[in-house]
């Protein structure tokens, strides 16, 4: 029987309400298969969770008591700036004994085309180092309509890895301008690449995404232009985290003081690489897992799953109630509603009110 | 909400440096809404293999230019054979010769394509392979 027969088998009596297992070779279910390190059933697996299949659903729902043990450092940054090359140095680095060989897992995110749905998913051309090593496993995936920088099933697929047993797990995002900011909530680590010559220091004060990086990367280090890059950075760093130093003014030395040098605080390191080179990654690594000792010392470990795992819960909840909603509201009800508010009688919000009173005027 | 998608690798496996015409179709299937993974130059049968594993296509196309075919798609059918996925079809683009194009068939390639062959009919064939 074909896979894709299966699925129908699958939903049909998922719909019948007969609680199926899927079973992979040898009677085992997928799930306790990707439990052992099948990375066939992990491959079918992630594909299922992305697509949001009910199989899908029901193997989240089996995995779910083994994940929250990963690490999830999240790679973002402008188009270009090499965000590919430097997760594959990362991940080779975590491979090696310095990085203790741990079992790293990578979602790459590329964008989906708004027009077709369709997409070149390419980040794996920079990976080629990571072949033939059964630590590493690499998956790509797309935005699919998604404009926050990554797609609204990657947290589920990290979820999936984690179950896995993969330690590390990277989430490179799409090329992100400003304000493609979902990583932060996803990852315990963000990382936001820059390279030299993409922009002066007004860039680098805008809200946006130098806000959400716990560690900064200037790629391609060896560049012209690098110190210049590294000093507006450092200096939009400065007015966000204001500690004691000393400045010269007017020829005096004086003894400035910020808000009081904090433990809990956290302060963005800036880290310069050359990835292709492989230049300056062991000590990046070395301030990612500072950040993490950090997160788990200060409680910002919890905090930020808290934030995480609330957010998803919302968002399901939401999903639920609105599917809820139309299943107990008369489509024809609803219809009339649409056109009173297409005939401007009655306003979005009143609509909405009206709907939920469950009368249509 | 439920959305599949059809996902192909698209491979260049052997020592030719000519990939203009892997990039027209990866970009052709990506405009028919295909999920495309590109993985680029000088791919070994086994890094493609693990690619199509990894990334669970459905199918996998190898532009194939230098007169290898012989010697590496039977070989990339064996690794995905042997990886549990022999329902991922292949599909070969490049130069050629008819009298191997039987063999090809023979051993299992689902479709071969030569000079001159129209993007369209690749779609085409895609979609109706993947059913």
């Amino acid at each position: 029987m074909s896979v894709r027969l299966w699925d129908e088998v699958y939903i049909l009596c998922y719909e019948a309400g007969i609680k199926v297992r899927i079973c992979s070779e040898g009677m085992m279910t997928l799930v306790d298969s990707v439990l052992e390190g099948d990375r066939l059933a992990l491959a079918r697996i992630l594909t299922q969770v992305e697509n949001n299949s009910l199989e899908g659903r029901a193997a989240l729902a089996e995995l779910f008591p083994h994940t929250g043990k990963a690490h999830l450092i999240g790679v973002t940054g402008g188009s270009g700036t090499g965000k590919s090359s430097l997760v594959n140095q990362l991940a080779s680095y975590y491979r090696k004994s310095g990085g203790l060989q741990k079992r790293v897992a990578i979602v790459a995110v590329d964008p989906s085309s708004p027009f077709t749905g369709g997409a070149v998913l390419g980040d794996r051309v920079r990976m080629r180092d990571l072949s033939g090593d059964n630590g590493v496993f690499i998956r790509s995936m797309a935005s699919r309509g998604s404009l926050g920088g990554i797609a609204q099933t990657t947290s589920a697929l990290t979820q999936v890895f984690d179950a896995a047993g993969f330690e590390i797990i990277i989430i490179e995002t799409v090329g992100a301008g400003q304000s493609e900011v979902d990583i932060a909530r996803l990852a315990h680590t963000t990382l936001v690449v820059e390279a030299p010559g993409l922009g002066d220091e007004i860039q680098a004060i805008k809200a946006g995404i130098l806000e959400i990086a716990d560690i900064l990367v200037i790629n391609k280090a060896d560049r012209p232009g690098v110190e210049n890059t590294e000093r507006a950075l450092r200096s939009t760093l400065e007015l966000a985290h204001p500690t004691k130093r000393v400045i010269r003014h007017h020829g005096r030395s004086m003894s400035v003081t910020g808000p009081a040098a904090d433990s809990t605080l956290w302060i963005p390191p800036i880290h310069k690489t050359v990835a292709t080179e492989g230049h300056g990654i062991a000590e990046l690594a070395e301030s990612i897992s500072k950040h993490a000792a950090h997160l788990r010392e200060s409680g910002g470990w919890e905090a930020r799953d808290r934030a995480r795992l609330g957010s998803e819960l919302e968002a399901v909840l939401s999903e639920a109630l609105k599917a809820r909603f139309h299943e107990t509201t008369p489509q024809k009800q609803y219809d009339e509603v649409v056109a009173k508010v297409l005939s401007r009688e009655l306003s979005p919000w009143e609509a909405v009110k009206s709907l939920l009173n469950g009368n249509s005027t | 909400m439920t959305e599949k998608k059809i996902r192909v690798l698209v491979a260049k496996p052997g020592l030719d440096g000519h990939d203009r015409g892997a990039k027209v179709v990866a970009r052709a299937l990506r405009d028919a809404g295909m999920e495309v993974i590109y993985t680029g130059l000088r791919q070994t049968p086994e890094m493609i293999a693990e690619a199509a594993l990894q990334e669970d296509v459905d199918v996998v196309g190898l532009s194939i230019l230098s007169g290898a075919h012989m010697a590496l798609a039977p070989r990339i059918l064996e690794l995905l054979r042997s990886n549990g996925q022999s329902h991922v079809k292949i599909f070969i683009g490049g130069i050629i010769p008819d009298e191997d194009m039987p063999h090809l068939k023979e051993m299992g390639i689902t479709h071969i394509y030569g000079p001159g062959a129209s993007t369209d009919e690749i779609i085409k064939d895609v979609r109706e392979a993947v059913g």
